[in-house]
């Protein structure tokens, strides 16, 4: 698709800006923390839009002052799964939100190969839209 | 690019000067330390030790200044001394010079011992240690009784695990964590002898003197004054007699037990005048602990420490 050239992820925060750099990775981080919210590193294979639940890198992070911590799990996870798709989550425990606060992306594969629109036809002519990842026609850990 | 050029020419020249007393002032670890000077009575050397590392510190800052590279200086510490000389205090006042001179980021502390670091089961003490670690980063990471750690008479026992993982954050992070180890003298010396890789990976190894009973009476001066309490004239010399007396006895934990001993005396201070029950009790009735409360201690009467209000709490 045009809109989206070399088929990039969008999901979450600054998808579609560059990828950020350690630095303002660190900085996204250090805001998260001040508010008082636990971190958590997660990674997938499975871009699915509807794939919520990607898996923990570890424990969230509790009780953390500084981003360095978190930095170091994100580079332990990096290094473990280099082609994976890595997130960092904020989640927000107090009262009345208890949901994550933020989320964006900090690795992604080198090459993404997209979505592709499969279109079913039922019955009476209607046509039912899903949307398919391209990589997951592959078994899983030859995603990427 | 233009700023190495400058300070070429001007380290050549000799024009451009830093000024040591402006940048001392702008870092305001002076207050720090005369916070420190302040509040802990004694420990000349310790206090001697912890102006020259601020001093190493400063003048390290101001060689960044003229792109004099070095390395981060280790900063890695460990405090030995009997329980209850300030070890603890030390440390929080330490990781606020080194917040304030920015070689830490955030200037907390977090103080562990052995059980929150090492784990119950196999695979259980790296997250645990990690755990902990990450927590303690940005600030200073101070682990008391550092040498249960190492327990040599089990080999299976996973303390070593916990080093192992310590070591390698105390040489790849050494911009983001500050690890201080305290204990006794003699069990930090084998604790060393049997780690040499954490003995290298520590600069400053500070050792806290035992208190003389003179600097344990203005110990508990500022210990009653901070809770708004003070002695009576007969109080302070029964309270004078005690310390020597009890520095005979076992178990004697310097600041720590002079903090017990006060505790007591506030509890016999609170009995003696709820006795008294008709009596009108003014203001300074109830700030002051007289020499009854004191002459009651079991030191006086059976020669024997008092049993403790509570555990001996950790740190002073």
């Amino acid at each position: 698709m045009m809109t989206n050239p070399g088929n990039r992820l969008t999901q979450g925060q600054f998808s579609f800006l560059p990828d950020l750099t350690d630095e303002q990775i660190t900085a996204q981080i250090k805001y998260a923390l001040k508010q008082g919210w636990a971190v958590s590193v997660e990674y997938t294979d499975d871009p699915h839009p509807r794939n919520t639940y990607w898996d923990m890198f570890g424990m969230p992070m509790f009780d953390l002052k500084d981003p360095a911590g978190i930095m170091l799990e994100i580079n332990n996870c990096r290094k473990t799964f280099p082609r994976h798709y890595i997130r960092v989550m904020a989640f927000d425990a107090s009262k009345g939100w208890e949901t994550p606060r933020m989320s964006f992306i900090v690795n992604r594969p080198p090459k993404e190969p997209g979505f592709g629109l499969s279109r079913q036809e039922t019955g009476g002519r209607q046509i039912r839209y899903t949307v398919h990842s391209y990589a997951t026609d592959k078994p899983e850990s030859e995603r990427y | 690019m233009d700023t190495t050029k400058t300070d070429t020419s001007s380290r050549a020249t000799g024009e451009v000067k830093v000024d040591l007393d402006a940048e001392f002032r702008d870092s305001h670890i002076q207050e720090v330390l005369d916070k420190l000077d302040r509040e802990l009575i004694g420990l000349k050397p310790v206090k001697t030790r912890i102006r020259e590392i601020a001093a190493l510190l400063l003048v390290d800052r101001l060689r960044k200044k003229f792109a004099l590279t070095s390395q981060t200086p280790t900063l890695h510490m460990s405090f030995t001394g009997n329980p209850g000389t300030g070890k603890t205090t030390v440390a929080l006042r330490m990781a606020e010079i080194l917040h304030r001179l920015g070689y830490v980021r955030e200037g907390h502390l977090i103080a562990v011992t052995r059980d929150d670091l090492v784990g119950q089961y196999i695979g259980h003490t790296a997250p645990k240690t990690k755990e902990v670690i990450k927590k303690a980063m940005g600030g200073v990471l101070f682990i008391d009784e550092a040498y249960y750690l190492y327990k040599p008479e089990n080999e299976r026992d996973y303390g070593q695990e916990a080093i192992e993982i310590l070591l390698q954050i105390m040489e790849n992070n050494r911009d983001d964590l500050v690890v201080i180890l305290a204990g006794y003298k003699d069990k930090m010396d084998k604790f060393f002898q049997s780690n040499p890789g954490m003995r290298s990976r520590i600069a400053h190894h500070v050792d806290f003197p035992d208190y003389q009973a003179t600097e344990l009476m203005a110990i508990a001066d500022l210990m009653l004054a901070e809770q708004n309490y003070h002695f009576s004239p007969a109080a302070h010399r029964a309270f004078a007699e005690y310390i020597p007396r009890r520095m005979q006895l076992g178990h004697f934990a310097n600041a720590r037990s002079i903090r017990n001993a006060l505790d007591r005396a506030r509890l016999r201070q609170a009995n003696r005048l709820f006795a008294a029950k008709n009596k009108m009790l003014s203001k300074d009735d109830l700030m002051t602990i007289e020499a009854e409360d004191i002459l009651a201690s079991r030191v006086f009467i059976d020669n024997a420490p008092d049993d403790d209000l509570q555990a001996p709490a950790r740190g002073s």
